[in-house]
């Protein structure tokens, strides 16, 4: 009956792991580094969970010469939900520390590893639609140019080069991920070797 | 015979024009060495290590140099206007050049002096002085920006300003040309100078947290022409020393007349003596009127109050606030070392320079060690207040700053140099010659208690050959010297704006952290702001018209006007949207009588135009703000008096009109 318990250090991790998913909700999540000629000092574009942050207000100024669409966290249905995933997330990972059930490990595993592809979708969909739908007055047009910044890693927009990286809440949810799958791991090992003292004994 | 003769009188000649030629004194180009220039250099890019601030002498601003670099980097408008920033040009700044004589669009701004805490720069502020109609005005160094002006009563020719005691409890001005007092009957015979004619000093006290100045009382004083002061230190705190000429008391041709006596005056304050009578009401409320301009970062606008009221303390009837000390032959600069113990006094035509003791002085003036009085106030006896006299040091000097290891540097007008000594032994240590004829001179912080002395500037008056011509009007000069070692070094020389007096110079870092990027446009509180361009309208009110506009890259809202007529005044209020450093948005339109507008990030800016023919006026961007700066541009129609065309504006939707179909 023990071996569909989760070892009390994982569960006590699991919890962690949902502590510090609440957190999320009040650290960036992502951010898009921006520099120029003339802006030596950078821009930055942060994403919360509910808003954006940094100086996206002088990048919507700058995006209209391109004809990209202005930033408004208005406009993405993500910044209303996202909060609410995070908690159930969170919600989630201290259930499952609480009941200690391994299955239910299992399947959060599933269940965030499908989640975080889901956002990362989302974002490259997000992007690509700014990158793209450009407005065809724009002052500056130059043809084949899109302009969507990188899901990660650097990329060259005309003058602007755009770094895009995690933040302190993209952090937190890689290692809370990596988290998981160490503790899924684990705990099929310990899982095997409980089995095979079994069989020794038989 | 006689063509040997011709040979021996012709190698002669030859050898001694030769020797003659190499007895006359090296150039001046030889005494720049080698490694001059990697001093002085400062990389593209780089930050240089000092902010020098600099009077602009006759043209009334101020000017920021980085040394050692010695590049411009800012000149700040102050007493004059300056149509290039529309200061004294837009309706928001022309308070700030309000007087009792009205508007006055020039001064003369010959000393600078940095706000002090513990007698050491605290970097806050910056004041000036103007020689010509009577001010002191406040610099803000968040905003490099003039923040406040106070006029002076009762005086002509502020020139021994702004200097100010060591927690900058006050910043204090003189009258250079005593005067009637404002209060009495001006309409007297100018040769009444000794019965009618009185010198004032000003106390201008400092707002400790926000700078704001007001006159706290001014003391009446024997008519004699103020030059110059500093302010006691350490030991000294208490007491302000100034220099005086003419106590000839003469009213014309002075060259001659004020230059009669063997010694003038240095004359010692004990302002806090003062401070204690003006508590004990012993102070006159004396009827004037002066002009007190502010200018609020928030409002983005000035206001000017005329003040109506001074508080005179008498030297002569309070006995123990005012002493002369002797001081030879018309003293110019009038300088405290470091320590606050030494006071050094220079004589314009002097081939000395005295050196007087604070504690000597206190002594003098306990024994009642006087040789006599002068118009009521007592004069200490030269030998009992002098530490001692620099002798033949060189000719003419004016003025004197401190390193803070024992060394005095003292500038020489005719002599063209400029002379360390050290003030224990009075020996001279070192001279380097100026190119030409130095005035003021600079080490940073050299007139606080902590000096940081690794160069010293000399401010010249005379450039000649220094530089390519440029016809018969020539820069003045600044000539940067490293201290540092045993040996002044010249390192580096550069052309001034205007004419550089007194300068104050003060490590980058007291400063550079506190420098402001942008105003938020949240917290303007212009009447006639824009928040955005939804905010923008044009609003008649009779024949005054008002118009809210905006400018963000890269357009004005709104860019088409049209309703406007002659006999209109139309305002443009300019809010510009940025909130990002160092995107300035300029404003200017055709035949505006006045200048264009600078106007800086969430800041709101006025200008005034009058139109004066029928026609379509076109207004642009001035400062080149994006890659669409060409565009940023739009139109104003401006119809015949009693015209019925509306009041209409748009930006964007003012689509062409349809071509008339031809009917033939």
């Amino acid at each position: 009956m023990q071996h569909n318990k989760i070892n009390i250090w994982i569960r006590i991790g699991i919890a962690v792991c949902g502590v510090a998913l609440f957190a999320v909700q009040f650290v960036p999540i992502w951010r898009i580094d921006l520099d120029a000629p003339q802006y030596p000092e950078g821009l930055r574009l942060l994403i919360y969970a509910n808003k954006l942050g940094g100086d996206f207000d002088i990048i919507n100024g700058l995006n209209h010469y391109i004809g990209m669409k202005t930033l408004h966290a208005n406009d993405f249905i993500e910044f209303t939900v996202l909060p609410y995933i995070i908690g159930f997330f969170a919600l989630l990972f201290i259930i499952v520390a609480a009941v200690g059930n391994k299955k239910f490990m299992y399947v959060l595993l599933g269940l965030f590893a499908a989640f975080g592809i889901l956002a990362m979708v989302d974002f490259w969909r997000w992007e690509y639609n700014y990158g793209h739908n450009l407005d065809p007055k724009a002052a500056i047009i130059v043809p084949g140019m899109a302009y969507q910044p990188p899901l990660i890693g650097y990329k060259q927009l005309l003058n602007f080069g755009a770094y895009s990286i995690p933040d302190i809440g993209g952090w937190i949810f890689i290692a809370v991920g990596i988290l998981l799958l160490i503790f899924v791991i684990i705990e099929i090992r310990l899982n095997s070797k409980i089995k095979n003292l079994f069989q020794c004994l038989q | 015979m006689k063509n040997n003769n011709l040979k021996l009188i012709t190698t002669v000649t030859i050898i001694v024009m030769l020797v003659v030629s190499a007895c006359k004194p090296k150039n001046i180009g030889n005494a720049v060495s080698a490694d001059a220039a990697a001093k002085a250099y400062v990389a593209p890019g780089k930050y240089d290590a000092f902010y020098n601030f600099v009077s602009g002498g006759f043209s009334g601003q101020m000017s920021v140099y980085g040394l050692p670099s010695g590049r411009l980097l800012r000149v700040i408008p102050v007493f004059s206007v300056d149509p290039e920033k529309g200061w004294g040009y837009s309706e928001e700044t022309k308070p700030m050049l309000n007087t009792s004589h009205g508007f006055v669009p020039w001064d003369d701004l010959h000393h600078t002096e940095m706000s002090q805490t513990n007698g050491e720069i605290d970097g806050r502020w910056i004041f000036g002085n103007a020689n010509n109609t009577p001010r002191v005005a406040r610099i803000d160094l968040k905003t490099f920006r003039t923040a406040e002006i106070i006029e002076l009563p009762n005086s002509a020719g502020n020139h021994s300003s702004p200097f100010i005691t060591e927690n900058t409890e006050y910043v204090v001005a003189g009258t250079r040309f005593s005067v009637p007092s404002d209060n009495s009957n001006g309409d007297v015979p100018i040769n009444t100078f000794k019965q009618n004619f009185k010198g004032y000093l000003s106390f201008i006290s400092v707002g400790k947290e926000d700078g704001k100045m007001d006159i706290a009382f001014q003391i009446e004083c024997p008519g004699v022409s103020f030059d110059l002061s500093h302010s006691g230190k350490g030991k000294s705190h208490g007491w302000f020393f100034f220099s005086c000429y003419n106590t000839e008391q003469a009213n014309t041709l002075l060259e001659v007349n004020a230059s009669q006596k063997d010694k003038d005056f240095i004359m010692a304050v004990n302002w806090k003596k003062a401070e204690e009578y003006l508590k004990a009401g012993k102070g006159k409320k004396v009827p004037v009127k002066y002009a007190h301009n502010t200018y609020s970062d928030k409002t983005h606008s000035a206001t000017s109050e005329i003040k109506t009221e001074v508080t005179v303390l008498s030297a002569k009837e309070l006995k123990d606030i005012c002493y002369f000390i002797p001081c030879p032959k018309s003293p110019h600069g009038c300088d405290v070392d470091p320590t606050g113990e030494y006071i050094v006094g220079s004589g314009k035509l002097a081939a000395l320079i005295p050196v007087f003791s604070f504690d000597k002085l206190q002594k003098a003036i306990a024994a009642k060690d006087f040789a006599g009085d002068f118009d009521g106030i007592p004069v200490v006896k030269y030998e009992s207040a002098l530490y001692g006299e620099v002798k033949k040091p060189g000719l003419g000097p004016l003025h004197t700053e401190f390193d803070g290891n024992g060394n005095a540097y003292t500038s020489f007008f005719v002599s063209s140099e400029v002379v360390k000594w050290n003030i224990k032994d009075l020996k001279v240590v070192d001279r380097v010659p100026t190119y030409y004829s130095v005035g003021h001179l600079c080490v940073p912080g050299g007139d606080s208690k902590k000096p940081s002395p690794k160069y010293l500037i000399a401010y010249n008056k005379i450039t000649k050959d220094r530089y390519l011509p440029t016809g018969p009007e020539l820069s003045q000069s600044a000539q940067l010297y490293d201290i540092s070692g045993d040996k002044m070094q010249l390192i580096l020389d550069f052309p001034t704006i205007g004419e550089p007096h007194y300068a104050q110079a003060v490590p980058a870092e007291v400063i550079k952290n506190n420098s402001l990027k942008i105003f938020k446009i949240d917290e303007n509180a212009n009447t006639y702001v824009a928040k955005g361009e939804g905010a923008t309208k044009v609003v008649r009110e009779g024949n005054k018209v008002h118009i809210y506009m905006t400018a963000i890259r890269s357009h004005l809202t709104p860019d088409n006007i049209e309703g406007i007529k002659i006999g209109d005044e139309v305002y443009f209020h300019v809010t510009n949207l940025e909130q990002d450093w160092d995107v300035p948005h300029g404003f200017a339109i055709k035949g505006a009588s006045n200048g264009e507008l600078l106007i800086m990030p969430g800041e709101t800016q006025t200008l005034k135009w009058i139109p004066t023919k029928v026609a379509i006026y076109p207004m642009y961007c001035t400062d080149f703000c994006s890659a669409l700066h060409q565009e940023m541009q739009g139109y104003i129609r401006v119809s015949p008096a009693g015209s019925s065309v509306p009041i209409t504006f748009s930006t964007g939707t003012n689509k062409p009109a349809a071509t008339p179909e031809k009917t033939n």
